[in-house]
């Protein structure tokens, strides 16, 4: 897989930290930061994943030009597509070697893990896929590794 | 501020509500932020009349979002060296979450100590929903 390089920036901190509800002024407020241990802005420890962003191919945004699979006039924007509960996250784990901060230009590279298999009774064969991403930072150094394992499940996931 | 290694026993625990009545809204703010706009997430029609689910549901990273904020609030800022959790159930609109660390284990690694913690978020109904595990640096 291609290497994404992942500028990170401090107005892309305020925002994802917003979206996690998180008010903490280490992720916004600049002067407030520089008086903390860590000295400047800090990304939160799940931020990482927000390389999507910069991932041209992303399958999970919608692109001109492209049929997109959500809703528009039907609900699907593609026709006869079987109906299909789609790949839902299983797990995730970060190893952090330092915080990232806004300045950083991270290149992130991924590579396939393991793949297996198993059976569950709330929906039906499970199919996970590992995927472990490594984020280097403008000196080259290991900053963050990210293992994130993916599973494709036979039926949508019971809620009984 | 930092937690100290002298102030720490092992099954000491820290909890905090992490979201209160989860709205579509912030799942939308999420998928914004992160880049991860699978219809699953924003999109109801799609998710109730084709991928067969009862509505739309949170993000997976969105959780773990949530539950990191409760360990960083613990820990510190950029005290983390590690964080990885298992997706146990959905979490869905309407949704009240807590998070919970609980201190497995104090340790010494190369004169840096250390605090193992394991991870859970529970709902409104007391279902788990996230699980895992971090390790963060302490202070002596």
């Amino acid at each position: 897989m291609a290497k994404i390089t992942f500028p990170v920036e401090a107005s892309h901190i305020m925002m994802f930290a917003r979206s996690i509800g998180d008010t903490n002024p280490v992720y916004h407020d600049a002067a407030a930061a520089k008086d903390t241990e860590v000295g400047g802005i800090v990304a939160p420890p799940t931020f990482a994943q927000a390389v999507a962003q910069f991932d041209p191919d992303y399958h999970l945004r919608p692109k001109p030009g492209e049929k997109w699979f959500g809703s528009a006039k039907g609900p699907s924007g593609i026709e006869g597509r079987p109906a299909s509960s789609g790949g839902l996250h299983a797990e995730q784990h970060f190893e952090y070697h330092r915080p990232l901060r806004p300045g950083d230009v991270l290149t992130a590279e991924t590579k396939p893990g393991k793949t297996w298999e198993k059976e569950s009774k709330r929906a039906g064969k499970l199919t996970f896929r590992e995927r472990i991403t490594e984020y280097r930072d403008q000196k080259g150094e290991l900053v963050v590794t990210a293992r994130g394992v993916g599973v494709t499940t036979e039926r949508p996931v019971d809620q009984g | 501020m930092a937690l100290k290694a002298s102030a720490l026993k092992v099954g000491d625990t820290h909890s905090e509500c992490v979201v209160e009545n989860l709205s579509r809204t912030q799942i939308v703010q999420y998928a914004g932020a992160s880049g991860d706009y699978n219809p699953l997430h924003s999109d109801e029609v799609y998710t109730t009349q084709v991928a067969g689910y009862p509505s739309v549901f949170a993000h997976g990273m969105l959780t773990m979002g949530l539950t990191g904020k409760m360990l960083t609030n613990y820990v510190g800022d950029g005290r983390l060296t590690k964080f990885g959790v298992r997706f146990t159930n959905q979490v869905w609109p309407g949704d009240t979450l807590t998070a919970k660390a609980t201190v497995a284990d104090i340790r010494d690694e190369g004169g840096q100590k250390l605090v193992d913690l394991t991870v859970s978020t529970v709902n409104q109904d007391g279902k788990e929903v996230v699980s895992g595990s971090a390790t963060a640096r302490l202070d002596p």
